[in-house]
């Protein structure tokens, strides 16, 4: 596994020396691990109009998956792909009607691992 | 969506539980053996696919219906070791115990693969008779005329599903719950986010590392340690990985900078918590909603030809020192189809007739539990427990052991003065949250 470290947590200025030996992962490197059985209906809709005008943003950091990307023009890109199905999302966002959520087809979406 | 159908059309089945998590499976379990026609309905590719957790199973609950459980349960280790842990930046603060006697049977508490140990459970309600029907998503009710639950659409071909009663096992997010007006609100401020790392090292470097062997395991809480985020973090072993991660109160969550992944890699930073996780290689991220705030935000819990169990009740127990679910999960779903039984053998199915649902709850310990501990969620969660009590005990206990020669021992009157003091905690405050916490806990 490689990548770029990402940014971290620190435990305080006066702290920041103490760092792991090993390199962090990349987000894609990640969500890489995880197993999606990614079907073409997209079960969370966004709407990238109501998101254009909220300053709060709350999906951005606050999802897991990291599927709520800002944009250079003040927008939001969203990808359901890769989605825990957490429902996050959904409950931290302040915009009536800016997330439409459901759940993906029977059989599709994360699937967690056995062993 | 709910689908208005003819009165008159008969059921396809006696019950249909939504969702083949510990609580579905029990209850389809349980009707099952009673005789009635179940379906179980899993919207994964299999039973346990979606389900994660940072946790322990306690499972003696299954000594009822499944004697002996823990001779074919899929388990990774049995807790041995309980660590709480507060972390400060600099400091950390355990109290560690360990018992033997939770290495035997019936045992105590067990690390499990969650998508291992749903599977196993809803395997065995199929053996009881019940059929499970996976792949499968319960996309909204059916109900008749007069507004009763006689159902649920799902999203297979002519997917209409009826029954006489339908069993909403449907997880943390119970859209089914919703849509039939058991939840009056839903307050992200009820829900914190857990997220998890599981971490690949081998066998013998978690025995050395957690002072276990064999089938022994650790199961470490944490206080402190979330990047300032209210909620907490936690260490298990599995036999082969580490289950890591944190569980952060979506409000807080969502007023910071700092996203999950990140205040996860803080965590294994921690001069305290780095050592055990050392070298551990991702193998799987994971995360989920956890229903956080207990009794104060279940649901109304039955309506005509419907109940609602398990995490889609906010069965989940998040008492700070008490952190359970799944066994909350089981003994509401075995609740539930007791009650189930019963309403169908009389013949009455309306509320009323599914009282036996909340009567069993508050008869077991699903709502003394929660009732005692009603208050713990909120405490535990307060700023005060987050961010300060934990840097002022530990200052107190750092000064404590430190040796200050040629000064001598200040005495733990003085030393609890003078923290107070250069803490900026309220003496007020402080009894207040005694007074609580001995409410809440005692």
């Amino acid at each position: 596994m490689s990548g770029d470290p990402i940014g971290r947590v620190r435990w305080s200025s006066a702290h920041s020396n103490i760092r792991s030996e090993w390199p962090e992962v990349s987000f894609e490197d990640r969500i890489g691990t995880t197993r999606f059985d990614v079907h073409e209906r997209a079960h969370i809709v966004v709407d990238g109009a109501v998101c254009a005008d909220c300053s709060t943003r709350e999906c951005v950091v606050a999802c897991p998956a990291k599927l709520f990307v800002p944009t250079a023009d003040g927008g939001i890109l969203f990808n359901y792909e890769q989605c825990f199905e957490c429902g996050t999302c959904y409950l931290v966002c302040n915009r009536e009607g800016a997330i439409t959520w459901t759940y993906p087809e029977g059989g599709h979406g994360v699937v967690f691992r056995r062993t | 969506m709910s689908d208005t159908v003819a009165d008159a059309a008969p059921a396809d089945v006696d019950v249909v539980v939504v969702g083949a998590g510990p609580a579905g499976s029990c209850a389809a379990t349980v009707l099952a053996r009673a005789g009635h026609s179940v379906v179980l309905l899993e919207r994964g590719p299999f039973a346990g696919s979606k389900n994660m957790y940072g946790g322990v199973v306690y499972p003696r609950i299954l000594d009822q219906l499944h004697p002996q459980w823990w001779e074919h349960a899929p388990v990774q280790r049995w807790v041995v070791r309980r660590s709480t842990m507060l972390l400060t930046d600099t400091q950390a603060l355990t109290v560690d115990f360990r018992t033997q006697s939770w290495a035997a049977p019936p045992y105590n508490g067990a690390t499990a693969y969650r998508p291992d140990f749903d599977h196993w459970l809803a395997g065995l309600a199929e053996a009881d008779g019940a059929q499970l029907v996976c792949a499968t998503t319960a996309v909204g009710l059916l109900r008749d005329e007069a507004g009763r639950v006689v159902g649920v659409r799902t999203d297979r071909p002519d997917g209409d599903l009826r029954a006489r009663v339908v069993i909403a096992c449907d997880g943390v997010n119970s859209f089914l719950a919703k849509e039939a007006g058991l939840y009056t609100a839903t307050d992200a401020a009820n829900y914190t986010l857990g997220v998890k790392e599981t971490l690949a090292l081998p066998k013998e470097v978690i025995d050395e590392r957690f002072g276990v062997r064999d089938r022994e395991g650790v199961d470490i809480e944490i206080l402190g340690g979330t990047g300032g985020v209210n909620g907490g973090g936690f260490v298990y072993t599995n036999l082969d990985t580490l289950g890591v991660g944190v569980v952060l109160k979506l409000p807080a969550l969502a007023a910071q900078s700092a996203r999950p992944e990140q205040i996860i890699a803080g965590l294994k930073e921690h001069p305290a918590i780095a050592p055990l996780v050392e070298g551990g290689e991702i193998k799987e991220y994971s995360a989920h909603l956890i229903p956080e705030a207990g009794r104060s935000m279940m649901p109304t819990l039955a309506t005509d030809g419907m109940l609602v169990a398990g995490d889609a009740a906010a069965m989940c127990l998040a008492a700070g020192i008490w952190l359970e679910g799944v066994n909350f999960a089981m003994a509401s779903g075995i609740a539930a189809g007791e009650a189930a039984s019963e309403a169908l053998r009389r013949g009455d199915v309306s509320t009323a007739g599914l009282a036996g649902y909340e009567r069993r709850l508050h008869d077991s310990f699903v709502l003394r539990d929660h009732e005692k501990l009603r208050r713990a969620p909120a405490l535990v969660l307060s700023d005060r427990v987050q961010h300060q009590y934990p840097q002022f005990v530990a200052d107190v206990v750092e000064r404590m052991f430190r040796v200050d020669n040629p000064a001598a021992k200040p005495g733990l009157n003085r030393i609890v003065r003078e923290e107070r003091k250069r803490s900026g905690l309220r003496w007020r405050d402080l009894l207040r949250d005694a007074i609580d916490g001995a409410r809440t806990f005692g």
